[in-house]
């Protein structure tokens, strides 16, 4: 362990007890250019459990998400210090295999995005670049896949139509049956129900809890009730530094940071 | 106290009365902009309607078989023909009526006869006017249309029939036989004779080749006799088929018909050169439009005669349709990947943004200058050295190194390549980036995002460009006058012999044809109408094209649609 994971460790609104930490974010740095979006922040991300970011608009709770599978590799002018470990490896190491990484580090975004095929296609999208071809073994991981999301009941009877015909909530739902096709050990969720209806919410909520036996979460979300119903951590970020960051309950209830209590209470954001 | 409400309630008024005034004027300002607006489209709609009709009514009206004249002249004369159209003096009354010139255009055919096709007749003149019911019309393989009546039907020195009634009761059967020798004898001459010539100018080919490799002499001098034996061989052949063509030749002008002008003249012709024979007096408007259609049909279907002024233009509406396909095939790989790597790849940053400027700008330049570039570079550079490589046997006589439709097809690439680069790239930019990070998110690298998701959705949008490099490559003549086009090809472009598509053969177009036809033509009265109806058909070819385009367009749009995606 780092001098800077221990001194956060040593921080009681920082550092929760986590058993099994599966990522290990180490004095992470982020600019935009000449701006700084993500100000040295460590945390451990426990496995199998739901860990939700909080914070206003800008606060660099997305852009945190997006470090865990590199996808803002994509924007230019992108500079990340510090490191993140998952199961012990860096995700920055130049030798690593970006696209070996995003296959085990899944993410459903904050619009849904499925792409411009059937959705029977969308869901195997992941496993026919992996190599996957055979009709058989697809049928199967579509199935799975789909039934994992909840969605194989409204869907089997139509998997040959456009994926851009279905609604908000079933689109979301099958942009997650896509992410789990794959097998990945990390589900990122960037606001995930910002764009949906509150029945879509409840299924999108009910989903997470059934996947949590299987699959690390971290989600991010403006609604902080929705972190307080699915989420077993919580972290507030505000401007680039992570505040606080405990069992969601004692977020919650009771927050040992000042700012965090005024944010929960809705004094600002 | 009350003055002060009285003054507010006033000002108040007068407020809303200024704002009421300004809606009002906004409005009507607004009204008269709709208008203008309105008015400019429908002054556009106006001129492209008013196109197509002129184009329509000129173009069709000239299938439509007008009925015979004869005029009895003052001098004593007569003359039989077509009224082409007529002319009537502006000034009719007063003292200038006496000087007024009405005058007559008539198609009077028996160019073999007569000279021309075409004469003005002044109203003061003409004596009579009749329309017998017995005048024939022959339309000929050569020599144009005859009109007249119909005098004797011979065999050699043997009389077969004589007077209009029976000639025309006898004609009908033996000018059915004399168009089926007709066609066999070009099945023969196409066919058998062609495949023959083929073989022969093959085995010449073989014969120079042997003469430029490097080999041992006895070798080549086996070699070569083996060769003299088979041309030999083809030889007998070709005298054998060349003495049958003769033999059909002479039993196909056997019989003869005589025909006489209005004025009694007497002219005799092979009764199967005559390509139809009608009394257009005598018809019905059933049989005339029966007429019509089979004219038109000869029209899209039929080689050109006579220097293009007769006939039909299959082989223009043939070697544009291919030519706009190789374009096609050629233009949409280099247009996309360009546009592949301008927004995909290539690092955005000045040097990009001139590339773009000049990639615009490249669609601009007068298309003759892409005919030159595509003389110099394709036909010359490129032609002559596969010309060196390959065909060397052939040489002097280039088989790459001069205008085909390759070349043309790659120069009209090059022409229309800007269009498709500047839609494709529209069409990748309009790809959300979220989709791509959707594909990427999964573990898939930039290529296979690329091919598998944003392609597919761009797909419209490149659909789009190619409809419009589609368009203009269709309408393009000028720079296809000095890499390929030709104003009559021998054969089209695709046959049955092998390689079966020959890219270095010249072809026909339909827009030179027009011109060609319109303008460079012997018979530029007669061929007026044909420029109207090939033009027509330009526009019909380009708009059929397009819209198998858009139907393509729209099928993918249908397949990704349904979200705002």
């Amino acid at each position: 362990m780092t001098e800077t994971l221990a001194e956060a460790v040593r921080d009681p609104a920082l550092a929760p007890r986590i058993e099994h930490p599966i990522l290990n974010i180490d004095g992470l740095s982020l600019w935009y250019g000449e701006k700084k979006a993500l100000n040295h922040i460590s945390m451990q991300i426990p496995e199998k459990q739901i860990t939700a970011f909080i914070g206003p608009s800008g606060c660099g709770k997305s852009t945190l998400l997006r470090c865990i599978n590199r996808l803002n590799d994509l924007i230019d002018n992108v500079r990340v210090e510090g490191d993140i470990r998952f199961e012990d490896g860096s995700i920055y190491d130049p030798k690593l295999d970006i696209n070996a990484l995003r296959k085990r580090i899944g993410m459903v975004f904050q619009k849904s995005n499925p792409f411009p095929k059937s959705i029977y296609e969308n869901v195997a999208y992941g496993c026919r670049i992996q190599g996957i071809n055979k009709k058989r073994d697809l049928d199967e991981i579509v199935e799975r896949s789909l039934r994992g999301a909840a969605l194989w009941d409204e869907v089997k009877d139509r998997l040959d139509e456009s994926a851009l015909g279905m609604s908000g909530g079933q689109q979301q739902r099958l942009c997650i049956a896509r992410a789990i096709a794959v097998e990945p050990e990390v589900i990122l969720l960037d606001e995930p129900c910002s764009a949906l209806d509150p029945i879509a919410t409840a299924r999108i909520e009910e989903l997470m809890q059934d996947l949590k036996s299987q699959y690390t979460q971290v989600i991010v979300t403006h609604n902080m009730q929705q972190a307080s119903r699915v989420s077993d951590l919580t972290a507030f970020l505000y401007l680039g530094e992570l505040v606080e960051y405990g069992p969601t309950q004692k977020i919650f209830i009771n927050p040992l940071k000042k700012q965090t209590e005024d944010y929960i209470t809705g004094r600002f954001g | 106290m009350i003055n002060v409400i009285d003054r507010r309630a006033r000002r108040q008024a007068r407020s809303t009365t200024t704002f009421g005034d300004y809606r009002r004027r906004s409005a009507a300002a607004g009204q008269a902009l709709t208008w203008l607006c309105g008015g400019a489209l429908a002054l556009n709609l106006l001129l492209v309607i008013s196109i197509l009709l002129l184009l329509a009514y000129n173009g069709l009206s000239y299938f439509w078989q007008k009925d015979l004249i004869e005029l009895d002249l003052k001098d004593g004369r007569k003359i039989l023909g077509e009224v082409w159209s007529q002319e009537r003096s502006a000034a009719v009354t007063g003292a200038r009526a006496a000087a007024a010139i009405d005058r007559v255009r008539l198609k009077i055919g028996n160019r073999d006869v007569n000279g021309l096709d075409f004469v003005w007749i002044d109203a003061k003149d003409i004596a009579g006017r009749g329309r017998p019911r017995d005048a024939v019309m022959l339309e000929r393989l050569e020599w144009g249309n005859f009109y007249g009546t119909m005098a004797e039907l011979r065999k050699g020195s043997q009389v077969l029939a004589t007077g209009q009634d029976a000639v025309w009761k006898a004609f009908g059967p033996l000018h059915e036989r004399k168009l089926k020798e007709r066609r066999a004898i070009e099945r023969l001459e196409k066919g058998a004779i062609g495949d023959v010539n083929y073989a022969i100018e093959h085995l010449r080919l073989a014969e120079k080749r042997l003469d430029l490799e490097n080999l041992p002499t006895p070798e080549r001098d086996r070699r070569k006799a083996a060769i003299e034996n088979q041309v030999a061989a083809d030889q007998v052949r070709y005298d054998r088929l060349a003495a049958e063509l003769s033999r059909m030749r002479d039993r196909f002008q056997a019989e003869t018909l005589v025909m006489r002008t209005a004025n009694g003249e007497a002219k005799e012709m092979p009764v199967g050169t005559v390509v139809r024979a009608i009394q257009p007096n005598g018809m019905g408007s059933l049989s005339k439009l029966g007429l019509y259609l089979s004219r038109s049909a000869e029209f899209v279907s039929a080689d050109p005669r006579e220097s293009n002024t007769e006939g039909g233009i299959f082989p223009a509406i043939f070697g544009t349709v291919l030519m706009v396909f190789l374009m096609s095939f050629a233009v949409a790989p280099m247009g996309v990947l360009a546009a592949l790597y301008l927004r995909e790849y290539a690092k955005q940053g000045p040097l990009v943004r001139m590339v773009r400027i000049a990639v615009n700008n490249l669609a601009g330049v007068p298309s003759i200058v892409f005919g030159m570039f595509g003389l110099a570079f394709f036909v010359y550079l490129i032609g002559g050295t596969i010309d060196k490589l390959f065909y060397p046997e052939s040489l002097p006589t280039p088989t790459f190194g001069t205008g085909g439709i390759l070349w043309a097809a790659l120069t009209l690439a090059l022409l229309t390549v800007p269009v498709v680069i500047v839609a494709a790239e529209e069409g990748l930019a309009a790809v959300p980036r979220i989709v791509r990070e959707g594909s990427l998110a999964l573990g898939a690298t930039k290529f296979e995002t690329i091919r598998r998701v944003v392609l597919p959705a761009a797909a419209p949008g490149i659909l789009t460009g190619m409809i419009l490099a589609m368009a203009r490559a269709a309408g393009e003549v000028a720079p296809l006058m000095i890499v390929g086009m030709v104003k009559l090809a021998p054969t089209l472009p695709l046959d049955g012999r092998p390689p079966f598509l020959h890219l270095e053969r010249k072809f026909m177009h339909l827009g030179f044809h027009i011109f060609d036809v319109g303008f460079q033509s012997p018979n530029v009265e007669a061929t007026t109408p044909l420029v109207f109806a090939t033009a027509l058909l330009l526009i019909v070819v380009v708009t059929a094209m397009n819209l198998v385009a858009i139907m393509l367009r729209n099928h993918l749009r249908r397949k990704y649609a349904g979200s705002a995606v």
